[in-house]
Order: C-alpha cells, then sequence, then structure tokens
C-alpha cells in the first residue's frame, strides 16, 4: 500500500486532513469532510469534571484516534497503527518506514512542534500530522492545518510524539495497509449519520449533544455566583479556543459536516440531504456568533454580562436539535423529500 | 458561512500562516477557503497567553522575594500549570506543588532536577539551587 507518494493538501482539522491525505495515496479518494462524516467524527460534549488549566472541557468532535479508526469500521479501511515505550524505537520505526517510502500519519503535541506560531503553541497532545519523508536531521512533515509541507527537527518531533501527560501520543504511527475496493455508499451514508444523530439527540448523558449544549448554557448562568469578572473572561475566552482554534472542530466542524452532507447529496443523488446540509450550515452560523458574544464580553472593559453568550448558546441549541431531527429522518427514509415532515 | 465572509482579520497570532474554513460560494456548494484569522478567535487566544505570562511575570517576583522558585517561573514559561507539569513529569501533584516552594525546590535531587528539566525541555543548570529566575 501507499505506492504513491502523498500529495499536501490544506484541510479545515488535523486528523481529518490526515486520514484523507494517507488515503488518498493508498488509491482511495475520501474528501476531508467525508471523512469527518463517514467516521461519524462530529460530537459535542462538555464535560465540566475533567479541567484543563483550571477550566471545563468542551468538545465538537469525537476523542482523537476515532476518526480515522471509525472509517475502519464503516467501509472498511484497515489500518496498521503503533505505539512505543521508549522514543528511540519510536524514531527507529519512523526512520524505517520512511526508507521503505511510506508515509506515516503521527500523533504529536502541538507545544514542541518549532513550526507552529508561538500564540498557538499550548499543550494540546492530540495534533495529527504525516512524515513523508527525511532529510538529514530534518522531517518533511504535510501538517494539513498548514497551507505548505514543513520541516520539522529530529529532537523536536521526538519530544512532541513522546510528551507525557493527558492524551499523551506515546508515539503514535499509523497508516492504511488496505482500502476497500467498493464501496456501499447508500449504506455507509445512513449509518454514518444515524450514528452521530443518535448521539446528538439521544446519548444516555447529560454531557452528551444537545443536552451537553443546554448543560454548557446553565453553567453559563451559574458563572457569576461562582467566579469573579477575570475568571469568567477566562472561562469564556476557554470555550471559544475550544471552538475555534484548538483540534477540537467547533463552528467549522459543523461547516464540514453540511459539505458532508452536500457533497452526499451528489453522490447518492438526493436533493434532500442538501436542504439538510443548509440546516447545518444555519448551526455553524449560529456558533459563530455564540464565539462572537463571548468575544465581545472578553473585550468588554465593563463588568461581564452573560445574557448575550447565553442566548447565541440556547439558539444554537435549538438549531441543532431540529438539524439533527432532520438527519436522523433523512438516514430512515431515503428518497423522500423533507418537505412533508415539516 | 459564504466564502466572502471568511473573515480576513490578519491575526498577529497567526504568523502570516492561514487557516483552511470551510465555507459557501456563489452556488451554494462548500468549498475550502483560507482564512488570515478572526478577531474573534484572536481575542480568546491573546488573553490565554496573557494570562500564561501574568502568571509568570507573577512567578518572578515571588522568585525575587524568595518566596517562590525558577522551576514555577519556566513553568509558566512553558505555558504549563502544575496538574500539566505534574503528568509530563509523572510525579505526584503535591510533589510538584512542594518543589515550587523555595524550601522545596532548593532541596531537589539531582534526578529530579533532571526529570524536570526533561519535561520543560531546558537545560539543567537553570534548575541548579542558585539559578536565576529565567526571563
Amino acid at each position: 500500500m501507499n505506492t504513491r507518494p502523498i500529495t499536501h493538501r490544506h484541510a479545515g482539522h488535523c486528523e481529518t486532513g490526515v486520514s484523507s491525505i494517507l488515503l488518498e495515496a493508498a488509491g482511495l479518494t475520501l474528501s476531508e469532510a467525508e471523512v469527518l462524516g463517514l467516521s461519524s467524527g462530529l460530537t459535542f460534549v462538555h464535560l465540566p469534571f475533567v479541567r484543563i488549566n483550571e477550566l471545563p472541557l468542551t468538545s465538537y468532535r469525537m476523542p482523537p484516534g476515532r476518526i480515522y479508526r471509525g472509517l475502519a469500521r464503516r467501509i472498511g479501511v484497515r489500518w496498521a497503527q503503533q505505539r512505543f515505550r521508549h522514543p528511540a524505537a519510536g524514531m527507529a520505526a519512523l526512520d524505517a518506514a520512511l526508507e521503505q517510502g511510506r508515509a506515516v500519519g503521527i500523533q504529536a503535541s502541538v507545544y514542541w512542534l518549532p513550526y507552529f506560531p508561538d500564540a498557538m503553541r499550548f499543550h494540546f497532545n492530540a495534533h495529527n500530522l504525516i512524515v513523508y519523508g527525511r532529510d538529514g536531521d530534518d522531517y518533511l512533515v504535510s501538517d494539513p492545518v498548514f497551507e505548505a509541507p514543513q520541516r520539522c527537527p529530529r529532537e523536536a518531533l521526538q519530544r512532541a510524539r513522546f510528551v507525557r501527560g493527558a492524551l499523551a501520543p506515546k508515539g503514535l504511527m499509523y497508516w492504511p495497509v488496505s482500502v476497500p475496493g467498493a464501496i456501499d455508499w447508500s449504506t455507509a451514508f445512513a449509518r454514518s449519520v444515524r450514528k452521530t444523530a443518535n448521539m446528538m439527540l439521544r446519548a444516555p448523558f447529560p454531557f452528551v449533544g444537545i443536552r451537553g449544549i443546554r448543560l454548557l448554557g446553565r453553567q453559563l448562568e451559574r458563572l457569576p455566583r461562582r467566579w469573579d469578572d477575570a475568571r469568567q473572561r477566562l472561562y469564556l475566552g476557554q470555550v471559544v479556543r475550544m471552538q475555534e482554534e484548538i483540534g477540537t472542530g467547533g463552528g467549522g466542524f459543523r461547516f464540514m459536516y453540511a459539505a458532508y452532507l452536500h457533497e452526499m447529496a451528489d453522490r447518492l443523488n438526493r436533493a434532500d440531504l442538501a436542504e439538510v446540509g443548509q440546516s447545518m450550515t444555519a448551526c455553524g452560523d449560529a456558533w459563530r456568533q455564540f464565539a462572537v458574544a463571548c468575544a465581545r464580553q472578553i473585550r468588554s472593559r465593563q463588568a461581564v454580562e452573560l445574557a448575550g453568550p447565553i442566548e447565541a448558546l440556547a439558539r444554537v441549541a435549538t438549531l441543532e436539535a431540529q438539524a439533527f431531527r432532520d438527519v436522523l429522518a433523512v438516514s430512515r427514509k431515503p428518497a423522500r423529500s423533507l418537505a412533508h415532515l415539516k | 458561512m459564504k466564502v466572502e465572509e471568511v473573515p480576513q482579520d490578519d491575526s498577529p497570532g497567526y504568523a502570516k500562516e492561514r487557516r483552511a474554513v470551510y465555507a459557501q460560494d456563489a452556488d451554494g456548494g462548500y468549498v475550502v477557503a483560507a482564512s488570515s484569522g478572526w478577531a474573534v478567535e484572536e481575542a480568546a487566544n491573546t488573553l490565554a497567553v496573557a494570562t500564561f505570562e501574568a502568571q509568570a511575570q507573577a512567578a518572578r517576583a515571588r522568585c525575587a522575594a524568595g518566596e517562590g522558585s525558577p522551576l514555577e517561573v519556566l513553568m509558566y514559561v512553558r505555558r504549563m500549570d502544575v496538574p500539566t507539569l505534574a503528568q509530563a513529569t509523572g510525579l505526584w501533584a503535591w510533589r510538584v506543588k512542594r518543589h515550587l516552594s523555595p524550601k522545596g525546590y532548593r532541596r531537589l535531587s539531582p534526578a529530579l532536577r533532571q526529570r524536570y528539566a526533561e519535561a520543560l525541555g531546558c537545560d539543567v543548570t537553570l534548575l541548579l539551587p542558585d539559578a536565576e529566575a529565567p526571563a
């Protein structure tokens, strides 16, 4: 496998981008949006009790690794993956793969990758990138969140691959070993959207899906009673960063999912999917408005006023609930239009 | 989001890089567009970076007053907090906390010093008992 060299592409997100690029080199052309959609990588989770820099974790996607592994289950891509106890072994395995002309996906910490702009370097350990070659002491890196390929010195790459802590990569390295010859698009699509919609609408935990969004809203309502203004601003900032900046997707993931629905509308020749795509786009826009409302409070010189963000978030919850109900409906009723459901 | 609505705010934090975002073109189809930054995201990011810098500055003041340690300063300079540093070194958080105090810091064994130096990606000389707080 991996007979062809990889072609670097600019992508909205690291893991979906890496999967899409690696699979293309292996002979399976899937857009980044299809990778996200088919792997059911979209979700919403708000965990008030998991703290990052003393602030709760909010994620808009499934945990790292679930995207490329999700493809294995849905369409039968087979991946090889390796983790390593010792950095030296991990680097030797990487060198061996490169010598065979194989590009591999690896997991690494953003903080220790020197090609990241300084303001973006935080201790997020589950960034994904492709290493496709070596030039002396430098590795050639295709990091899909960057427009152009990058270079990374060996020492830095080793450190980034073997940091310890939350989501420690343990040198994770993966590549496709076989791709399916033909894909049953209709079934794969129905299963993928059903899983995502079920997660968003029916998860049995209050932290997941629409209930998670509403939980975040209630947390915001409680903030003034718990924390002073400075701390509240940090909280809002953290939510916005998780949404827009760190590898957690956010508003951008809703747009990417809308792109998936649009692409599937073409592939399966179903106009009703494009319609649902539009409501997903509306969700993405609503998330962005929520971020705007939060940023206004972060920048304001007066006391923090949370009514704006809370209201914007309530709107998100309403729109997403409707959008995912529509998604669920199209997964069940192929070929019928949504018009009569409304 | 339409392609022409894709923010192009030239965020300094992007350092001239651009990020790919999904947006709709005139026909309603989705395309990947490059964004040079968004002021909203920049506000959140600046706050996060500034928080670490303020913490580092406060730690420097404590260090100069003999109430802190260079280890504490370096921890914030590396954008870590106690739980992150504890996980990165594999030590208990309460031990890390103790090592941040002047007394605990002075008593660090060479092995622990080495362990901190590795987790923080710095030379071990920065963590010697008589080291200056890093700038």
